[in-house]
């Protein structure tokens, strides 16, 4: 499954312009501990989190994820944006909460790989 | 020419509801006393309210009491804040109180938070959540802690829960903590090789205790001048032989 199409399906609000989100989104991945996630998460998959910490972005390009979606309308750090436009990491919010999203992401067809 | 202190910089008292109602800052420093314990630092969650009753007592046995907090991030990280004095401790108070999360302790889910005097009478119950977060970032948690002149120590480095890298998966290169601290929860060889990246950051023992048997369960070794504030930060800096045994 397309980025674009889970944005535009979830109403995303995407937070880094200019990226391009026509990249594959092989699976799903929530947690808000970035040891878990670099533990866990599989290259490709899409991270449902509430951390907004610069550090999201580095364990995000460290683990080949295709983006970030921050959920309960979290507003992400200015450094954050600027590390992400850099590494090329999508992010993007939601006001839904995690179980929410989550779910809607299942009903889509996304899994945990 | 500096000499062997020995120094429990993390410990709780009765204020912390997940600590044991024996942690009276009396019940502290008797027992540090009878361990030989040179220097302790009172870190309570988010509160700096049994600092003072602390220091007054300790001053009789000759331990040094600093005023610390260990302050719960907006990430969930938790941070020690180690101060010069009551003042710099009591602004760094009223920054946390004033970001903490609303809300009001429930004594039965969280435990009760007591501000008691010298004779471990009550003089109240602190109401608020201090279990819960600050809304301000570890970075700028950090830089707040110095700009009072504080140390600023990242607790437990070893817990996966409430520790930096546990939640941050590493600690953050811009952050410029004072040290790092290891729990009693790991062995010191593991930890050695488990976070040999982070060894040209000072590391202290300590051993947050929550329960009285746990105070000096695990310290670190100065070697310095003095058993003062001043000579732990000269000695995190290791200026003329002063460093932290290891």
């Amino acid at each position: 499954m397309k980025l674009q199409e889970i944005v535009n399906s979830l109403s995303l609000d995407v937070k880094t312009p200019g990226m391009d989100l026509n990249r594959e989104v092989a699976g799903g991945y929530a947690s808000d501990l970035l040891s878990d996630v670099i533990g866990n998460a599989k290259e490709g998959s899409i991270w449902i989190t509430l951390q907004v910490h610069l550090n999201i972005v580095a364990v995000a390009s460290l683990k080949g994820l295709s983006g970030i979606i921050l959920v309960n309308n979290r507003v992400p750090d200015e450094d954050t944006l600027k590390k992400a436009s850099e590494e090329k990491i999508p992010i993007m919010t939601s006001p839904l909460s995690a179980f929410e999203l989550v779910g809607r992401l299942y009903s889509l067809g996304l899994r945990c790989q | 020419m500096p000499v062997e202190f020995i120094a429990d910089l993390h410990i709780h008292t009765c204020l912390s509801p997940c600590a044991e109602l024996s942690m009276t800052p009396k019940g502290i420093v008797e027992k540090a006393a009878s361990l030989g314990i040179n220097i302790i630092a009172v870190c309570d969650h988010n509160s700096v309210e049994n600092v003072e009753v602390t220091k007054k007592l300790a001053k009789e046995k000759g331990i040094n009491v600093i005023a610390g907090m260990e302050i719960n991030s907006s990430e969930e990280v938790h941070v020690l804040g180690l101060f010069k004095d009551m003042e710099s401790a009591l602004k760094m108070q009223e920054i946390v109180y004033k970001n903490l999360q609303p809300g009001e302790n429930d004594d039965e889910l969280f435990g009760m938070q007591v501000v008691v005097n010298e004779k471990n009478e009550v003089l109240e119950f602190n109401k608020r959540l201090l279990i819960g977060s600050a809304n301000i970032s570890v970075n700028r948690i950090v830089e707040l802690i110095h700009e009072l002149n504080g140390l600023a120590i990242a607790s437990h480095i070893d817990r996966d829960v409430f520790g930096i890298i546990g939640q941050l998966g590493f600690i953050p290169p811009e952050i410029k903590f004072d040290a790092l601290e290891i729990s009693r929860g790991i062995e010191l060889d593991r930890a050695v090789m488990k976070f040999k990246a982070y060894r040209h950051i000072p590391w202290v023992f300590s051993s947050d205790a929550h329960r009285i048997e746990d105070v000096g369960r695990r310290t670190t070794r100065f070697l310095m001048n003095h058993s003062t504030f001043e000579e732990l930060c000269l000695a995190l800096k290791g200026v003329e032989g002063r460093k932290v045994a290891f």
